[in-house]
């Protein structure tokens, strides 16, 4: 892959071996170095063919976006999504939960709608120009107060047409209280729901256990999965899953998913102090890497069968994926994205919720504290100095500030073992890209 | 060409004339939550 186009090359082994030495050798120069392993025709075809690419900007090209992204930096902010904390409480105890088991180390609470409908009137009011509004019911677990979701949903509606605005619902959830009437109205109404649960059934309830540590969720939460996921068929909806240093083998959950008919599939790394007994360390990197790579070893072959899956992970677009302003930006928190707690306290985003240094302001006076927007403003791939020469950096906008300021201090200062899966993620990605182009008949030796 | 063959059609450069309208979805509101994925987001803008 070129990074700073976004190109991505299959090539045979005379241009795998020929493009580091391109640049600082002559045609000539290498013909000589090559011409023991190769005809010299197909050499000098390939250093013609590697000049054309670089004359088109599609190799070998540099990186001409810094004061571009400091002019998008500069235009005044509009808030386009908020994550709702309509509860700070929930129904399970999930060992891993950031949330203190949905009090985010305060209080139990459930937002009122009064709260709630201020949130959406500040989202509008502070939304500029953008259509395209959006919001997570988010939680603990929003469905223990799920009269409130349905209220503030209709308000919203009640919105659009008099403010030009499309809003966007989601919600996420744990499961336990979903029922008919609530799926008929999460299949009217949100954009996408995302249903919690962790893989096989003993890892899920190992780690996602009841209250009171009687009975199994993943028995309560998967029938109800599989029939909400169906009558959304199969789209718009992801299982999502948290590894943890106790299912580094998380490929099966993965395929566990896949093999029980589920067609969106996310299962992702757990968020952890690096003192929790369950938080990923350096020593499981190499079982986490042949996991992902063995995940997509799988996905390509099930694809090629025609009975692929998404993963999210490994989801990407070459083609027409976002603009490189947005993968330059960051993850808009604390500018673009905020989270609204029951209370109606506004935080960058729901991971910094609970932490008093981050409190911006609230839904009756707006943000309070424009140096925390500025800081989280300011921050992009360009600040983040180890994003700089990274390949992955177009892909991951530099990495989540959480993450980087639960382990370093400083939402600028990545989480390395953080990285490290990201990039396998976009290396497994594109092997995947690269794979199934080839499979449609390109008759080239894949060495990408 | 025979040797090099380039999966993808367009260059990152090409979306600067008319992106970052912001109309596309926030990266973490999809399914992560905790890590930031850009790269599989749609890009809403029909003028790109």
């Amino acid at each position: 892959m070129d990074v700073e186009s976004g190109s991505v090359h299959l090539v045979d082994d005379l241009a795998y071996e020929m493009i580091p030495l391109w640049q600082d050798n002559s045609k000539e120069e290498l013909v000589k170095k090559l011409q023991d392993r190769y005809p010299q025709e197909d050499i000098c075809d390939t250093y013609d063919e590697i000049g054309e690419l670089k004359k088109e900007g599609r190799l070998f090209t540099e990186d001409i976006y810094r004061n571009y992204v400091d002019a998008f930096k500069a235009r005044p902010v509009q808030v386009k999504a908020l994550c709702l904390h309509i509860a700070h409480d929930c129904n399970l105890a999930c060992r891993y939960c950031f949330a203190g088991e949905g009090e985010y180390h305060g209080r139990r609470a459930l937002m009122s709608y009064e709260v709630g409908r201020k949130a959406l009137d500040f989202l509008v009011q502070n939304s500029g120009n953008h259509r395209n509004l959006e919001v997570d019911f988010f939680g603990g677990e929003p469905t223990m107060n799920f009269e409130v979701v349905k209220q503030l949903v209709a308000y919203g509606r009640s919105l659009e047409k008099p403010h030009n605005k499309n809003f966007r619902f989601t919600l996420t959830t744990n499961g336990i209280l979903l029922d008919d009437a609530m799926c008929e109205f999460i299949n009217r109404e949100m954009s996408n729901v995302v249903l919690s649960i962790d893989g096989r059934k003993e890892i899920n309830d190992f780690m996602r256990p009841t209250r009171n540590h009687i009975g199994s969720t993943y028995d309560i939460i998967m029938p109800k999965y599989k029939k909400l996921a169906e009558s959304r068929h199969q789209m718009n909806y992801y299982v999502r899953g948290t590894f943890t240093h106790y299912n580094l083998d998380f490929a099966k959950d993965v395929l566990h998913f896949a093999d029980e008919g589920f067609e969106q599939i996310s299962v992702e790394p757990v968020v952890a102090k690096p003192e929790d007994d369950y938080a990923i360390r350096e020593e499981d990197m190499p079982q986490i890497m042949a996991n992902y790579e063995a995940l997509a070893a799988e996905l390509l072959r099930r694809k090629l069968e025609g009975r692929g899956f998404n993963f999210f992970h490994f989801m990407i677009d070459i083609d027409r994926g976002p603009c490189v302003a947005k993968r330059l930006q960051g993850c808009g928190s604390g500018c673009e994205y905020l989270a609204v707690t029951p209370w109606g306290d506004l935080y960058p985003c729901h991971q910094f919720v609970g932490d008093e240094k981050f409190l911006m302001g609230n839904v009756d006076e707006g943000i309070t504290r424009p140096d925390i927007r500025q800081m989280f403003r300011q921050s992009n791939v360009y600040t983040r100095e180890k994003c700089r020469n990274c390949f992955a950096k177009y892909y991951c906008s530099g990495g989540c500030s959480a993450n980087a300021y639960n382990f370093n201090q400083s939402i600028d200062e990545p989480y390395e073992i953080g990285c490290e899966m990201q990039r396998k993620r976009i290396e497994c990605a594109l092997m995947i890209k690269a794979a199934l182009a080839d499979a449609r008949g390109e008759d080239t030796e894949v060495n990408s | 060409m025979k040797h090099i063959k380039t999966i993808n059609h367009t260059v990152l450069k090409d979306s600067m004339a008319a992106g970052g309208c912001g109309e596309c979805q926030t990266s973490c509101q999809s399914a992560c939550k905790t890590s930031c994925t850009v790269g599989n987001q749609h890009c809403e803008n029909k003028n790109r």
